[in-house]
């Protein structure tokens, strides 16, 4: 892809004296180099403004962050205001936890839709399906909040109770409340959080499957099917483990969204603060949901406490988002995938 | 100069009718629907009458496991046992990938018929000033919110697309040091949280810089999360133009501007177009950065400079909550707009996508004949 005169390294003839440069010299004129300067300027930009999200929220959370102390990382109240201990010890939890429901129904759908779309679907259908998921993406969160909040929801925790009363040997299911059983306890969960946030997940996943599955060596892929194997065995033979990378890094893009995802949390959570095992009984969080509910009430210190919050988010999706581009673009050449 | 680029018409080569492999057979078809016959009864005999538990979704449920047990028993006995595998995985993708869209149908319907209620035409000239908690949810609009949304949309895609584009074009075509690392903090920044960019802005526009919640503030917000899509789409779309036609232009003596803004650029317009609209439509939804920048507002602010300013997904996210019907009722036709807004976007963005880089529009044909070039 390298163009005749790009892949020298330019500056040098520009700056030093041009006769002493043997490589090809390159004069550009001065529209060319104001160009230049023009397209890498905003580079510049986009890299200093990255660098000025994480220092502006360290600036103005570092308040918080002094009086709390490790206590921060440890303690699982959240009242900077009224002079109490915050911390992230119960957010955190919670906030994983939705992330990982959303991943265990998400994961499962994106991987078949991926594989529908490349292997099974005939030439029409796949193309309105690639357009639905693109449309999946694009609805905002707001409304799959409202949705899960008045329809899913209602029907959803019939689920959650039949789950409670059958599976309560797996700890994840067991509720424990003197109340029995009752419908009353299950809304708001992290199940119900989790259901929903995994509607955003999906297109993201799907999208990034899709495109390492169109990749898979159609030459092995052709082989396979000459030796006589079935289309699963084809799938299962050569595509899954050409495209390994894509799934375990579509899934960790997905986690990242998960964590970050705000409104519908927002919506569907009843907020709590003690961090537990059950997933199905009422009472979750999440430190995005924590932000946007607390906002309105908090004073300046508690502000700079959600500050300090905002920025554990940040780091922690940093961090996911950086180790799944990496396991993505080792499982291809080059290229990186469009979301 | 103005036609940049010709590219030649593949040559239809005439193949003859291609071979269709045919997977179904009639054996087949008879498993199929001899399966699904039985589960029916099996579900139906073991639901109803046997278990004391009742309920469509546990009754389709029932049907679909006795169904795939059936059937790959069948196809096992049959046709042995690899192709019963196959036969089984097949059921499961299919069902998956169906699955996906489900639920946005769902969603879809559910939004347009809690929203048809009270969408009136005036939902679209009035805003809430003279509308009260209690009073009809057909009374009153929500045009201030559509204003605010339009407005910090409109502002936020003048300051990213242009650098977002700006940037692509350095990864692509300009190229240098900066490259690497800046691809890896454009994928980052992709995946900031729409909150986190709220919290930025608030903390560095609102706090630091001393300026009041208003629209613009919101405007920033939105262009910190829209930059990073824009950069990566049309870096996408930029690499696809071939590299041939940089080169065919730099070799007759085109400048490395020229190159970009004459040939790069205008093959890949409807790429870029479409990368654009497509941003649009994911950011016109957003919610939660405003939550902590526009303030909110019952009364049309027109101002984004000044004052607290609506906007549509802030509006919807306020009175939804609401204990009263009506509120809820405007918060649901609120949200039919905005779906409605991000549909058409949608369908604008394909309808562009669609076409290739050689497709000339009516308007630009017409512009050529009176050149007498077409």
């Amino acid at each position: 892809m390298s163009v005749i005169g790009q892949s020298a390294p330019s500056d040098v003839a520009d700056k030093s004296a041009p006769e002493q440069v043997v490589t090809p010299v390159i004069r550009r004129s001065g529209i060319d180099r104001t160009f230049r300067s023009v397209a890498t300027s905003s580079g510049v930009i986009t890299f200093v403004l990255m660098g000025l999200i994480g220092g502006f929220l360290l600036l103005k959370g570092y308040d918080a962050l002094k009086v709390a102390g490790w206590g921060f990382l440890t303690d699982s109240e959240w009242a900077p205001d009224q002079g109490g201990k915050f911390g992230i010890a119960a957010i955190l939890p919670f906030t994983v936890q939705i992330a990982l429901v959303a991943l265990v129904i998400a994961v499962p759908v994106a991987l078949c839709t991926a594989l529908f779309i490349t292997e099974y679907a005939p030439r029409k259908l796949r193309r309105l399906l690639t357009a639905m998921i693109d449309l999946l993406a694009a609805v905002p969160s707001l409304i799959y909040g409202l949705w899960g909040l008045f329809y899913l929801q209602p029907r959803l925790i019939t689920l959650s109770k039949w789950m409670a009363n059958h599976l309560s040997w797996v700890p994840f299911f067991h509720v424990d409340d003197q109340y029995g059983t009752s419908l009353g306890i299950f809304p708001s969960s992290t199940f119900v959080a989790g259901v929903i946030v995994s509607l955003m997940v999906i297109p993201i996943c799907t999208a990034v499957m899709r495109e390492v599955f169109s990749q898979a060596p159609p030459g092995e892929r052709e082989g396979a099917m000459a030796l006589g194997g079935t289309r699963w065995g084809v799938v299962r033979d050569v595509v899954l483990p050409f495209g390994r990378g894509g799934i375990i890094g579509g899934s960790m893009l997905g986690l990242g969204r998960a964590l970050g995802e705000t409104i519908a949390v927002t919506l569907i959570i009843s907020p709590a603060f003690t961090a537990k095992w059950s997933i199905l009984d009422q009472g979750s969080n999440s430190i995005a949901a924590l932000i946007a509910l607390k906002f309105s009430e908090s004073s300046t210190f508690g502000i700079s406490a959600l500050m300090a919050a905002g920025l554990a988010l940040f780091i922690i999706t940093l961090l996911v988002n950086a180790a799944a581009s990496t396991v993505v673009s080792k499982s291809r050449s080059g290229s990186s995938t469009e979301i | 100069m103005t036609t940049t680029l010709n590219t030649t018409k593949e040559t239809k080569i005439d193949t003859e009718e291609r071979i269709k492999i045919r997977e179904i057979e009639m054996v087949d078809v008879i498993v199929m629907v001899g399966s699904a016959l039985s589960a029916f009864a099996l579900s139906y005999f073991f639901f109803q009458i046997l278990l004391p538990v009742s309920g469509a979704l546990g009754f389709l449920v029932c049907w679909y496991v006795f169904f795939n047990i059936i059937s790959t028993v069948a196809v096992w006995e049959l046709r042995g046992a690899i192709k019963a595998k196959d036969h089984l995985a097949r059921v499961f993708i299919w069902t998956g990938g169906l699955a996906a869209v489900v639920p946005l149908i769902l969603v879809l319907v559910y939004v347009i018929g809690k929203g048809y209620h009270s969408l009136r035409p005036q939902f679209f000239t009035q805003d809430q000033k003279f509308v009260g908690a209690l009073s009809e949810s057909t009374e009153g609009g929500g045009a201030h919110a559509i204003v605010g949304t339009l407005e910090q949309v409109g502002i936020a895609s003048l300051i990213s697309v242009p650098l977002g584009i700006t940037t692509a074009v350095y990864l692509n075509e300009v190229k240098g040091r900066l490259t690497k690392p800046l691809r890896m903090i454009i994928d980052a920044m992709s995946a900031v949280p729409s909150i986190v960019a709220g919290l930025f802005i608030y903390a560095a526009w609102i706090l630091a810089l001393g300026n009041q919640q208003s629209g613009i503030a919101g405007s920033l917000a939105l262009a910190v999360l829209f930059l990073p899509t824009v950069t990566r789409t049309s870096e996408v779309v930029l690499r696809l133009v071939p590299g041939g036609l940089r080169e065919a232009s730099l070799a007759l003596g085109g400048t490395e501007w020229r190159t970009t803004s004459r040939v790069v650029l205008p093959t890949a317009k409807s790429g870029l177009v479409t990368a654009v609209i497509l941003g649009v439509a994911r950011v016109i939804g957003e919610t939660a950065p405003l939550i902590l920048t526009v303030g909110g507002a019952f009364v049309m602010n027109a101002n984004p400079f000044s004052g607290k300013q609506d906007a549509l997904p802030y509006f919807v996210f306020r009175l939804i909550r609401f204990p009263q019907e009506a509120q809820v009722a405007r918060a649901w036709t609120g949200a039919l707009v905005l779906v409605i807004l991000v549909l058409v976007l949608f369908v604008i963005a394909r309808a562009i996508g669609g076409r290739g880089p050689d497709h000339i529009s009516r308007l630009k044909k017409r512009r050529l004949k009176r050149k007498g070039l077409a």
